[in-house]
């Protein structure tokens, strides 16, 4: 029975990615072929949320921030300083991580949800800045971004982002299975155990966030390329929202769930984004707490139980998502 | 041998003195009891030793070293081990997992050995993994391998609570009413449990409420009423000592 789960699992898995592949040549058209590569850039981001959030307990509030924060900084480098498209998609991603280590060296010395208002505000400030020093953000009319030779091509950018999405999923995977990611799940799960029983949860707490924060800076680099534009609202607290949504929505601490998310819940949010403005955190608020409430273990959690019942049985599901 | 001495170790808590001027030692390989009536300062005192508050005057000496105010996670690393008298557990996690997290910190392999998946990050998981097995089999808890930790039996969970303490190979373990909300029979197996602790040489403190239990099981017993040691000697002396009985009858009488 375990076999055969495993196996259909993998199956699922192995024709949505078929899909995914196949995707560019059935007649899709250019712009959802854009707003496909978009979603997976989203669901890079939302991947990379779910590690601090998910598997480590710890509600990051300001990954639109570090999001808008790689976009730049990989705007930068290749517009302005003329760098290559690879030394300025690795700087991206290291200059976020660096400033996700400088947040979360005060703000994860302490437990409970003083580390959400932390980053909160500091996505606030990052906008804010971004909004009026527009010798850096370009201002409205924002900045262009130059796109490498190899990716002109939609569809190139599109199997791109597809790739490095399975290139995270990855590099997650290992980390979640590991030594390491039970570490960062003890945080989660009973922090105050977690140090009787040996573990420095500061220090993993630190890794973790900078690792989270390494990734989306990569998402937001790749964002920036898709749109081959930047401008400050990338750095919206907004997005904060918008990611905490689909990892949530999608199933926190598990593989699948945010990149389902994102995916299924990116045009949606985008819709909403373009039709209710501001109005839009009251929709927020309501999906966030219809979900923490009725669907704690998102879609995947709903998933597994759907499987759970087809088989007639009632199993713990819990148990098998949340650990290796 | 002397393998935890504590001096003078004090703890206020606002105008309440919850543990004054305590002095104990324990010998290595002994098992030592902690009795007392409800907030007589026990588990203040495990809190102190095993650094999940700092005391506001004393010193706590463990293998020679002075550890005073050490921060949890280096006093574990240093050796001790502790279970809580509210069992806390891992709980939305399996068993096996619940384990495997007490060997973390004898690990080393960090983001790279996972990223890059070197042999170490290998090695140290499967030591891991066998030292699992051990301690399940020494705990009595195959059966519960995969189940999540907050499913499982009370009795059962107490145990997993002394085995993740013992994952990472300690000098001395801290156990606060390791019986508690137990029923008799599940009781002998814990007291079982405890004695093979020790025939492994692992020193152990223990508080208790169950007289007779620890009278059978502690080599030496301290008594405590209101924050101050009233009694420290061998079971029997202490159980016949005046000021032990008095605690004891004040709290019936209460
Ligand atoms: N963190 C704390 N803050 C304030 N008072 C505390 C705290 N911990 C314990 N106390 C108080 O200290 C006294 C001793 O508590 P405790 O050590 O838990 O007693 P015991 O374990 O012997 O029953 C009690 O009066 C208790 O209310
Ligand atoms: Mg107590």
């Amino acid at each position: 029975m375990e076999k055969l789960e495993k196996y259909g699992k993998r199956a699922f898995f192995a024709l949505l990615l078929a899909l995914a592949i196949a995707l560019p040549w059935i007649g899709l058209k250019l712009y959802q072929l854009r707003v496909l590569t978009l979603a997976l850039a989203w669901a890079i981001a939302a991947v990379s949320l779910n590690l601090i959030l998910g598997y480590t307990g710890q509600a990051s509030l300001a990954h639109g921030a570090f999001l808008g924060i790689g976009a730049y900084t990989f705007g930068i480098f290749t517009e302005r300083v003329g760098l290559n498209f690879w030394p300025s998609l690795l700087i991206a991603g290291l200059v976020t991580a660096f400033l996700g280590l400088l947040v979360g060296l005060p703000s994860l010395r302490t437990k409970g949800p003083y580390f959400a208002i932390v980053t909160l505000c500091f996505n606030v400030i990052v906008f804010k800045v971004f909004e009026n020093w527009t010798w850096l953000s370009g201002g409205i009319q924002g900045q262009k971004v130059p796109c490498p030779s190899f990716l002109t091509q939609r569809w190139a950018r599109y199997y791109f982002v597809l790739g490095a999405l399975l290139l995270v999923l990855v590099v997650v995977r290992f980390i979640v299975k590991s030594l390491l990611g039970i570490t960062f799940m003890s945080i989660r799960s009973n922090e105050n155990l977690a140090e009787a029983t040996g573990i420095n949860s500061f220090r993993y707490k630190l890794l973790s966030f900078t690792v989270s924060c390494f990734i989306v800076g990569l998402a937001g680099a790749l964002l920036a390329v898709e749109n081959q534009h930047l401008d400050f609202t990338v750095t919206n607290y907004a997005y904060s929202f918008n990611l905490l949504v689909y990892v949530l929505i999608g199933g926190a601490a598990t593989l699948s769930g945010p990149v389902l998310g994102a995916v299924g819940l990116y045009y949606f949010l985008d819709y909403v984004e373009k039709s209710l403005g501001e109005y839009r955190f009251v929709l927020f608020g309501f999906i966030l707490i219809v979900a923490i409430i009725y669907f704690p273990r998102g879609m995947v959690g709903g998933l597994s139980r759907l499987w759970d019942w087809a088989k007639g049985r009632h199993a713990s599901y819990r148990a098998r998502e949340v650990t290796p | 041998m002397t393998i935890l001495r504590v001096e003078g170790l004090t703890k206020r808590f606002g105008g309440l003195v919850a543990v004054n001027k305590v002095d104990f030692e324990v010998s290595e390989g002994s098992i030592l009891g902690i009795i007392g009536p409800n907030g007589a300062g026990k588990s203040t005192i495990f809190n102190l030793v095993s650094g999940i508050i700092p005391p506001d005057e004393g010193r706590v000496v463990f293998q020679g070293k002075e550890v005073t105010g050490w921060k949890p996670y280096r006093m574990a690393r240093e050796g001790i081990a502790r279970t809580f008298q509210t069992t806390a557990l891992f709980e939305e996690l399996p068993v096996y997992v619940n384990l495997l997290i007490g060997y973390r910190m004898r690990t080393r392999s960090g983001l790279w050995d996972v990223v890059l998946q070197t042999p170490r990050a290998r090695r140290e998981k499967k030591e891991a993994a066998e030292k699992v097995m051990e301690v399940l089999a020494f705990t009595g808890l195959a059966e519960y391998a995969f189940r999540p930790a907050g499913s499982i039996p009370q009795e059962a969970q107490k145990r997993l609570a002394i085995g993740i303490a013992l994952m990472g190979n300690p000098r001395l373990v801290l156990l606060d009413e390791p019986t508690g909300g137990v029923g008799m029979e599940e009781t002998n197996g814990i007291i079982e449990l405890i004695a093979r602790i020790r025939e492994r040489g692992i020193t152990v403190c223990v508080i208790e409420h169950k007289m007779r239990m620890i009278m059978s099981l502690a080599n030496r017993i301290v008594a405590l009423n209101f924050g101050v040691k009233i009694a420290d000697g061998v079971p029997q002396e202490v159980c016949e000592d005046r000021a032990v009985i008095e605690a004891y009858l004040g709290e019936q009488h209460a």
